[in-house]
C-alpha cells in the first residue's frame, strides 16, 4: 500500500457535520491533523510529538508532514521501533509537566504498547493518588478500507474504552479531527485519539483558527423522527449515504455521532432513541463485544420503554479483516447494509 | 571517581541502619496482619542508600520499585510516611507531595524504565540540569520495557541512570535461568552506553559509579547502566517462602558479607561509628516508623475516595456510579 498517495488524493464531495458554507475554507481529515498540531506546538512549548518516522518522513500516512522541520529534532522525535517505549517516553514526559503526542503509526499496534497503556497510562494518576497528572495524546491510526490486511486495519476501540482512565476519541472528518486533538492536547488526562487511514484525504470546512469540541458530547448530524442512527467514525459518512436513501422510501433517520466513545454522550443517544423509538449503531470494529453492544445495552436500561423494536447493530463479522480487496469490500459495514438493517426495524 | 567522604560515609552507614531497622518492625506488622504484602529490603541496602547518595535531591528524579523506599530517607520524611500509607493500602499512599522528586512503588516490571526516558526527556526539553535514576532487578531486565527504553534512551542520550541491582534472585528464578548473558551491565553494549557491574555491598562502590553516571548525565553524555550485585537476605516478599529454594550454603556465605554488618565492623575499625550511636540510630528509627504507622493509621479514609483519581474530573456517568455508591452504602457524597 502506498499511504502517501491516498493522503493526496483529494476527495472534494465530503461534507462537514457542521453547519458548512461553500465559500468557506476546505481543508482534508490528514492536513487538519498537520494544521491543529502545528498551531498547537507554536502556542504551546510543552506540546511535542514523538513516535517512529514522525520526523523526516511526516508519518508513514504523512499526517505529521513539515512538523520537524519547523519544530526540530528535540520536539518531534523520531524514536525507534519501540512501542512499550514510546508511550512509556510520553508518560514519564507529561508526569514531568510536558504535553507529549505519542504517535503509534497502526491501532493495531496498541497491543504492542498495552501494558503501557492500558497498566501505566490509565492508571498512573490513580496509583498516584492524584499526585500526578498526565496531558498525554496518543495518535493512532485504525480502520479498513485500504486493504492493510489483518494486523494493520482493525477498529480496537473498545478494548480501550473498557479501561477506566483514557478517554477515546474518533473524529469522523476533519472539522473533528481539528477540534477534537485541539481538545485532547488540552486535556488533562490521557487521550487516545483515532485518525481514521481511509478518510485521509477527504475535506471539508475547518475554521483556520483552533478550536475545541467538548470531548464527552455528541453532535445530532441530521435530525429525524423515526429512527436514531448512531455512527461512529468513518461509519458516519455512510449512515448519511442511508439516511438520505432511506428518506426516499419514508424513512426519517436522526444520524447522531458520538464523537468519542468513552465518554460516551448516552444523554444524547437516549433523548433522540425517546423520540424515534428505534435505534440502529453502526462501527466498523466486530459486533461482538464492541462499542455498539454497550450502547444498546445503556439505551434499553435508560429508554425500553420506548423501543418500538430490537435494537439494531451493523458491524463487522467476527473474522480477521481480509487482505484481499474484494473481500475487505464485504467485510467493512456500508451504506446499504445500513439501510437493510433499518429497514428490517419496520 | 568521586568517593563518598567520612561525613557521607557516617550518613549513608545511618541511612542503611534505619533501612534495616525499620524494615523489620515492617515485617512484624505485615505477621500481625497489619499491614500488607511488604517486600524486604534486607541484603540491599548498600547498594540503595549509596545510590541515592550520589544524587541530589532537589534535581534529580528517583523512580523506585518496590524494594527501595526504606532506602530513600535522604529524599526526606515524606518518602516514610507516604509509604506507611502505601503500606495501608490508603490510596494517598501514591501521592509523595511536591517538591519531593520519588515516584510512587512501581509493583509492574520494568514499566517505570521507559518513564525514566520520558521523565528525563521532559528535562532535556526544559533545560533542567538534573538526572533520574531508575531501580529495578534481574528479573526485571528481561522484559521489553528494559531493552526498549534502553535502546532509546541510548539513541536520544537522555540524562537517565538504570540502576539494575542483582539480588542472584527473581523470586525463586536464578539468574543463569534469566539470563545466558555473562552479565546484566553488559546487555549496554547493545544499547551503545557504557555498563559497569559493581559490588553493590560496598555502598561507596555504588555512590562511586552512580556519581560518574551523573556526570556523564548531567554533561550531555547520555545514560549510564549500573548493575549492583547483591543477595537477597530475606524472602522475596511476605508471601514467598525462600527456604523452599535458596541453597542454606548461598544464604550462609552472603551473610558473612551482609553490607550493614560490613560497614559498621569497617566504620567502629575507623572510629566513625560506635555501638552507641548504632543504639541510638535504632531506637530513633523505630520511633520514627511507629510514628508514621500511627499517623498513617490515623488518616481518615472515606468510602467517596473510590472513585478519586481516574480522571482530573469524574466524567458524567462516574458522577451517577458515585452517587449511586455512596446511596447504597448511606453516606454522602460531600
Amino acid at each position: 500500500m502506498s499511504p502517501d498517495n491516498i493522503f493526496e488524493g483529494a476527495n472534494e464531495d465530503e461534507e462537514s457535520s457542521s453547519e458548512s458554507n461553500p465559500s468557506e475554507r476546505k481543508l482534508g481529515y490528514g492536513a487538519a491533523v498537520v494544521e491543529t498540531m502545528a498551531q498547537i506546538m507554536r502556542e504551546d512549548e510543552s506540546v511535542f510529538l514523538a513516535g517512529e518516522d514522525v520526523g523526516a518522513h511526516g508519518g508513514v500516512f504523512g499526517y505529521f508532514r513539515g512538523l520537524q522541520p519547523e519544530f526540530g529534532e528535540d520536539r518531534v522525535v523520531d524514536t525507534p521501533i519501540a512501542e512499550q517505549a514510546i508511550i512509556g517516553l510520553g508518560i514519564g514526559a507529561a508526569v514531568q509537566g510536558l504535553r507529549p503526542v505519542v504517535d503509534l503509526m497502526f491501532m493495531d499496534f496498541i497491543c504492542v504498547a498495552m501494558d503501557q497503556i492500558a497498566n501505566q497510562a490509565a492508571k498512573l494518576k490513580y496509583m498516584f493518588g492524584g499526585g500526578a497528572t498526565l496531558p498525554l495524546t496518543i495518535t493512532t491510526a485504525g480502520g479498513a478500507g485500504l486493504s492493510a490486511a489483518a494486523q494493520h486495519s482493525q477498529s480496537l476501540e473498545a478494548m480501550l474504552c473498557h479501561i477506566p482512565g483514557l478517554k477515546v476519541v474518533m473524529p469522523s472528518d476533519a472539522y473533528e479531527v481539528k477540534g477534537l486533538l485541539t481538545s485532547c492536547i488540552r486535556e488533562d488526562n490521557p487521550t487516545v485519539f483515532i485518525i481514521n487511514k481511509r478518510k485521509l484525504a477527504d475535506t471539508c470546512h475547518v475554521p483556520e483558527e483552533l478550536f475545541e469540541i467538548p470531548l464527552g458530547e455528541g453532535h445530532v448530524i441530521r435530525e429525524g423522527s423515526d429512527v436514531t442512527v448512531v455512527a461512529i467514525g468513518r461509519m458516519v459518512d455512510e449512515a448519511k449515504k442511508a439516511a438520505e436513501k432511506l428518506s426516499g422510501e419514508g424513512i426519517d433517520c436522526e444520524l447522531i455521532n458520538p464523537r468519542t466513545v468513552q465518554p460516551l454522550d448516552i444523554d444524547l443517544i437516549v433523548e433522540s432513541v425517546s423520540k424515534t423509538g428505534h435505534a440502529v449503531i453502526v462501527h466498523e470494529a466486530v459486533r461482538f463485544g464492541g462499542i455498539g453492544a454497550e450502547i444498546a445495552s445503556q439505551i434499553q436500561e435508560q429508554a425500553f420503554d420506548y423501543l418500538d423494536a430490537p435494537i439494531g447493530r451493523v458491524a463487522a463479522p467476527f473474522s480477521p479483516i481480509p487482505f484481499s480487496p474484494a473481500l475487505e469490500k464485504h467485510y467493512v459495514p456500508d451504506a446499504e447494509r445500513i439501510v437493510t438493517s433499518i429497514k428490517n426495524l419496520f | 571517581m568521586p568517593k563518598p567522604n567520612e561525613k557521607q560515609l557516617q550518613m549513608i552507614l545511618e541511612d542503611m541502619v534505619v533501612a534495616r531497622t525499620q524494615a523489620g518492625r515492617l515485617w512484624n506488622l505485615q505477621r500481625q496482619g497489619q499491614v500488607g504484602t511488604i517486600a524486604p529490603i534486607d541484603g540491599h541496602e548498600a547498594a540503595i542508600v549509596g545510590a541515592v547518595h550520589a544524587l541530589e535531591t532537589e534535581s534529580d528524579w528517583v523512580l523506585p520499585q518496590y524494594r527501595e523506599p526504606l532506602g530513600l530517607r535522604k529524599y526526606g520524611p515524606e518518602v516514610l510516611d507516604t509509604f506507611m500509607l502505601y503500606n495501608l493500602g490508603h490510596p494517598a499512599g501514591g501521592h509523595i507531595p511536591e517538591p519531593v522528586k520519588v515516584a510512587p512503588s512501581q509493583i509492574s516490571l520494568g514499566a517505570s524504565i521507559p518513564h525514566a526516558v520520558g521523565l528525563a526527556w521532559g528535562m532535556s526539553l526544559k533545560d533542567e540540569s538534573g538526572v533520574v535514576l531508575v531501580f529495578f532487578g534481574d528479573g526485571a531486565s528481561s522484559e521489553g520495557d528494559f531493552y526498549e527504553a534502553g535502546n532509546l534512551a541510548g539513541v536520544l542520550k537522555a540524562p537517565v541512570i538504570f540502576l539494575c541491582i542483582n539480588n542472584q534472585w527473581a523470586i525463586s528464578t536464578p539468574t543463569h535461568l534469566q539470563t545466558a548473558a555473562d552479565s546484566f551491565a553488559s546487555k549496554a553494549e547493545a544499547f551503545g552506553i557504557p555498563g559497569l557491574t559493581v559490588d553493590g555491598n560496598d555502598p561507596a562502590s555504588v555512590y562511586e559509579a552512580v556519581s560518574e553516571a551523573r556526570n556523564r548525565a548531567t554533561s550531555g553524555k547520555g545514560p549510564t547502566l549500573i548493575e549492583a550485585t547483591v543477595y537477597r537476605l530475606g524472602a522475596h516478599t511476605t508471601a514467598d517462602d525462600p527456604t523452599r529454594y535458596v541453597p542454606s550454603e548461598d544464604l550462609s556465605d552472603a551473610q558473612k558479607k551482609d553490607p550493614v554488618h560490613t560497614l559498621i565492623h569497617e566504620m567502629k575499625e575507623r572510629n566513625l561509628w560506635s555501638d552507641a550511636k548504632q543504639s541510638e540510630v535504632e531506637t530513633a528509627a523505630l520511633e520514627r516508623i511507629d510514628e508514621a504507622f500511627e499517623k498513617a493509621k490515623n488518616t481518615p479514609l472515606s468510602a467517596n475516595s473510590l472513585m478519586d483519581h481516574c480522571f482530573t474530573s469524574d466524567t458524567e456517568r462516574q458522577s451517577r456510579q458515585r452517587s449511586f455508591l455512596m446511596h447504597s452504602i448511606g453516606e454522602s457524597n460531600e
